[in-house]
């Protein structure tokens, strides 16, 4: 992005020797393009699924399995980027897409990420026969799976939100279709698209996790990875081995945390939207690093210019939306939604054909009945959270000091994956002789309560101090400050974290209701439960059944709970 | 100066502007509108707000196509925003992620100049509107004044031959506005800019008779030219002048009696339910009443030098007017207000005293306040949901019309305690105002 341009050549730099700065920002560089050049070679070595390499559980060889795993998910923030870029782009312009485009986006989200997995993998498998590429990028579109979304959604509604005024002013200046992109459309979704980069990014350590050891029927696939590494050290009960990946992962995340995200969110605060100035300013001391190193400054003179070429050419070969209209506007729409509808009734169809032919309406029931065992799970789970942490996230968020020092931990603990952490439990659950009907429920939301956590404490900590003044002053008893000022206040950030967490307990459900340790195996039921054996089988209608049933649940849930509580939310804190 | 000779810039032919009612209907906006900005002058299209002169302004610059009419451009039809025309807004409409520089820049896009090229044209902008100093600094880090500078520099980069201007001091604080006003004339009287021919949208009357050299007056619903005033004075002009004050006082009179005209037309109507109500606040409107019957003006007064007085500007003293007439309070007519019986009283009263007396008149001047209150009175359950008489009111108005309309009517009927609303359940009910 041409924004890059004026730090990086806009005169501010200065012409001196090399300093510290500039050593540290060379190795820096350095260190980050020979670790992608490692990792990248390795992605595609030949491969056959007879002679996989064996997965070893050396610790001295876990540095290379995390650089792998850390690999795969750069490799599908960039798909994600992409997918954003264009997917989002051409919902927001051509109304007739969008009509399309953004119901099917509606239902991918809710589709459970690890069911994506199973099917998909056959497929690349299939496509780059002998190569590791194909496993590879099945594992990627996985952890793609789970961050593309609500970043194409993100995109799409700021594109949809651009103010009237600058919208008037780019087509005032009569900037191209492509001018207009890197100038107006990208910059202001910037902060939406980066928070929710963030929150993919999060999301997506658990999957890429998930995704390296895949067992779908006969095809078992072991990518070197971390997961790969824990599932081989549940295989031999080596509880030692997986305290290695959990650290390596710690080390990993707070790396990328570093090293990427800290310096682009603090770049991408030049493109908040309000006009004033913010009371806390995100720092990174690697971007201020870059910023000051002469050095750095100078060899990306050529990039910066070329990136400010790039957003100020015309371009205009692009097509401007706008085509001639062969038809008239109600004609073209009627035509439009008959093709759509008749795609709809063959799939419909040939979905039904399928499934009638493989599927009962006993299996149904049985999809359905654990279905909603796994549903009351959730309900319960994030009912339970919300009671934990709503509290302590509302002490935290009201006390700065506390805040600063609590708030990356939380997000650090909303980043890890859970699944990590699953043997260490299931271990206890063996030692201690519990039952996993009862004792396996917590760690569907073991990952994803965090997400409440940091989110109260985001609302607590913005809630205007001046509102707790009058409270403290007019000496609000504590049951009407928590019921009329406190909860109230929170209550948008807390529903964001509660969609969120229930979001990743049913994704997590999959791996959660049912895990093993060396040959033990324990089972709580519920429909994650049936997906995962019905995967191990290798039964694709009672996979897609079990997908389908899930995906209905979240799409009900989210209709009937959680989009009407945020519209009440929303509606009610305004105060204009 | 106005030479009506001179050659025409831009000329709307016959323009008129549509909008979808909710049911499928038509809504005119503008109709039959014609207009022309001739070289050398600064055309005002002063109206209230909603009488669609920023609509005006947009499709002169060829950012929303009118429903009829046609558009030329130094002769040729005008398809969209062209070379030479470039606008300054309202709210400045600056990119808050580029810097000043990079954002008059911006100006200069379209014309895929070299980026020295560009740089050394946008920083002689910078330079001609004061700017200097600021080219490395973000939106956020100005004053409005300042960013308006930006607004005017990005729009004047291009060496545009027509400068279109909606309200580009409207946002300002008053000194700001005077400052930037004047620097913006003495360039324009100085000839140091390629312009040929401004269009200025405005509902201050008193800048666009500093400023114009021809005010064109809409009057709305729809939207229509109701008067031509030439400004004859030369620049720089005087505020105390007495021939400003002429000026000042007949667009006042033109204005107000535009305005009562239109309320007795909108009371005729529909049985008045479809009346566009001002936006202004019961209890301004209490404060308003009270300076008018005290000395000097003692209940009479002209509004030009109400305005003065106070001062307020003309957009904000006219609905004030414009709203006491409306409740019969105060009468309206030719630039002059009077408060009648009814408002002395008022002007007396206590705060329950005003209560019931604003009670009294909101049944029986406002025809939607009191048909709300019957549909409330007729229904056993004493609840009605405020969609229903938006619905009304959004055939016969623009979206955001009816919505300020509603908005001032529910005001008013809070104020006289005529009726509740329930902003959760948007409902209008009895509550305790039964009673």
């Amino acid at each position: 992005m041409e924004q890059h341009a004026e730090v990086l050549t806009g005169g501010v730099w200065r012409q001196r020797g090399p300093g510290w700065r500039d050593l540290i920002a060379t190795a820096l560089v350095l260190g980050v393009v020979m670790l992608i050049g490692i990792g990248s070679r390795q992605m595609a070595t030949p491969f056959a699924i007879e002679h996989q390499p064996e997965i070893s559980l050396s610790p001295a060889l876990l540095p290379l399995y995390t650089l792998r795993t850390v690999m795969r998910m750069l490799a599908a923030m960039l798909g994600s980027l992409l997918f954003t870029f264009t997917y989002a782009t051409v919902a927001a312009k051509s109304r007739r897409a969008e009509m399309v485009l953004i119901p099917i986006l509606d239902v991918l989200q809710s589709v459970p990420i690890l069911g994506y997995l199973s099917f998909t993998v056959a497929f690349f498998v299939a496509l780059f026969p002998g190569n590791t590429m194909g496993p590879e990028l099945a594992a990627i579109f996985a952890i793609f799976t789970s961050q593309a979304w609500n970043m194409a959604f993100s995109f799409y509604q700021s594109l949809r939100t651009i103010p009237t005024d600058l919208d008037e002013a780019s087509r005032s200046f009569r900037e191209s279709v492509w001018q207009r992109f890197w100038r107006l459309e990208v910059p202001f979704a910037m902060p939406g698209l980066i928070w929710n980069m963030m929150m993919s990014m999060s999301g997506g350590w658990f999957f890429v996790v998930a995704s390296e050891a895949i067992a779908v029927g006969d095809l078992q696939i072991a990518l070197p990875g971390v997961g790969s590494y824990v599932a081989k050290a549940i295989a031999e009960r080596d509880l030692a081995a997986v305290g290695w990946a959990i650290l390596a992962m710690t080390v990993a995340i707070i790396l990328y945390d570093q090293l990427m995200f800290r310096p682009m969110v603090a770049w991408a605060d030049k493109f908040r939207f309000e006009q004033t100035a913010a009371q806390i300013v995100p720092k990174s001391w690697v971007l201020d690093l870059f910023r000051r190193s002469g050095l750095v400054a100078q060899a990306c003179r050529p990039f910066g210019m070329a990136m400010r070429y790039g957003g100020r050419a015309r371009l205009t070969i692009l097509p401007s939306m706008a085509l001639p209209r062969l038809v008239p506007r109600r004609l073209g729409d009627a035509l439009w939604l008959a093709t759509v509808a008749s795609a709809l009734i063959y799939v419909g169809w040939a979905i039904a054909r399928y499934a009638g032919s493989a599927l009962s309406w006993g299996d149904v029931r049985i999809a359905a009945g654990n279905g909603a065992l796994t549903l009351a799970r959730v309900a319960l789970l994030v009912a339970l959270a919300s009671l934990i942490w709503v509290p302590i996230g509302v002490f935290v968020g009201l006390r700065p000091r506390l805040t600063a020092r609590v708030q990356p931990v939380s997000q650090f603990l909303a980043a890890f994956p859970a699944n990590l952490l699953f043997p260490v439990a299931v271990f206890l659950i063996v030692h201690f002789r519990l039952s996993p009907g009862i004792w396996l429920c917590p760690l569907m939301i073991l990952g994803t309560q965090w997400y409440i956590l940091f989110n109260v404490i985001a609302g607590a900590s913005a809630f205007p101090s001046d509102f707790r003044e009058a409270a403290a002053s007019f000496r609000v008893r504590p049951w009407r400050w928590w019921r009329e000022v406190m909860l109230p206040g929170i209550f948008p950030y807390f529903v964001t974290g509660a969609i969120t967490a229930s979001g990743g307990a049913w994704n997590a459900s999959i791996v959660a209701e049912t895990v093993s340790w060396g040959s033990t195996k324990l089972t709580a039921g519920g429909l994650g439960a049936y997906i995962a054996e019905m995967t191990e089988a290798g039964d694709y209608p009672r996979i897609a059944l079990g997908i389908a049933v899930m995906s209905v649940l979240v799409i009900a849930m989210n209709r009937l709970l959680w989009r009407p509580l945020y519209a009440f939310a929303e509606r009610r804190t305004r105060l204009d | 100066m106005f030479d009506a000779t001179a050659e025409p810039i831009v000329a709307l032919n016959h323009i008129d502007m549509n909008f979808t009612k909710p049911s499928g209907g038509k809504l005119p906006v503008l109709a039959g509108i014609d207009v022309t900005v001739r070289d050398g002058e600064i055309l005002g299209l002063l109206g209230r707000s909603g009488s669609g002169k920023s609509t005006l302004l947009r499709i002169a610059g060829g950012l929303i196509k009118p429903s009829a009419g046609s558009v030329l451009y130094r002769g040729a039809p005008l398809a969209g925003p062209a070379e030479g025309i470039a606008v300054v807004f309202q709210t400045f409409a600056l990119y808050p992620w580029l810097t000043v520089l990079e954002n008059v820049e911006l100006g200069l896009d379209a014309l895929g100049l070299p980026a020295d090229e560009a740089r050394k044209r946008a920083m002689s902008a910078i330079d001609l509107i004061g700017l200097d100093g600021f080219q490395s600094a973000y939106p956020r880090e100005l004053s409005g004044g300042m960013r308006q500078r930006g607004g005017f520099a990005r729009a004047m980069v291009s060496d545009p031959i027509l400068l279109l201007m909606d309200e580009p001091f409207s946002a300002l604080d008053v000194l700001t506005a005077e400052t930037l006003r004047t620097d913006f004339l003495d360039l324009w009287g100085g000839h140091q800019l390629s312009t040929k021919a401004v269009l200025m949208v405005t509902h201050n009357i008193e800048e666009a008779v500093l400023m114009c050299d021809r005010i064109l007056v809409l009057g709305s619903n729809p939207g229509r030219i109701a008067a031509e005033i030439k400004v004859p004075l030369p620049q720089p002009r005087n505020r105390l002048d007495p021939a400003f004050h002429t000026v000042v006082d007949e667009l006042y009179s033109i204005l107000t009696s535009r305005m009562t005209e239109a309320m007795g037309a909108q009371s005729q109507l529909h049985g008045g339910l479809v009346q566009r109500l001002p936006e202004v606040a019961a209890t301004r409107l209490g404060g308003f009443v009270e300076v008018l019957a005290a000395a000097p003006f003692d209940g009479r007064a002209e509004l030009a030098k109400i305005g003065r007085a106070m001062p307020l500007p003309s957009d904000r003293l006219l609905p004030l007017a414009g709203a006491l007439h409306l409740l019969e309070f105060a009468e309206l007519e030719g630039g002059t207000i009077k408060l009648t019986a009814a408002g002395r009283v008022f002007a007396q009263s206590d705060i329950d005293g005003r209560k019931r007396l604003f009670r009294e008149h909101l049944l029986r001047f406002v025809p939607l306040a009191a048909h709300i209150r019957q549909v409330l009175d007729d229904r056993e359950t004493h609840i009605a949901p405020r969609e229903r008489f938006e619905y009304e009111l959004e055939d016969h108005l623009p979206r955001n019309e009816a919505e300020k309309t509603m908005r001032t009517a529910i005001d008013w009927a809070r104020y006289a305690e005529l009726f509740a609303y329930d902003d959760r359940t948007r409902t209008f009910n009895l509550d305790r105002a039964a009673v």
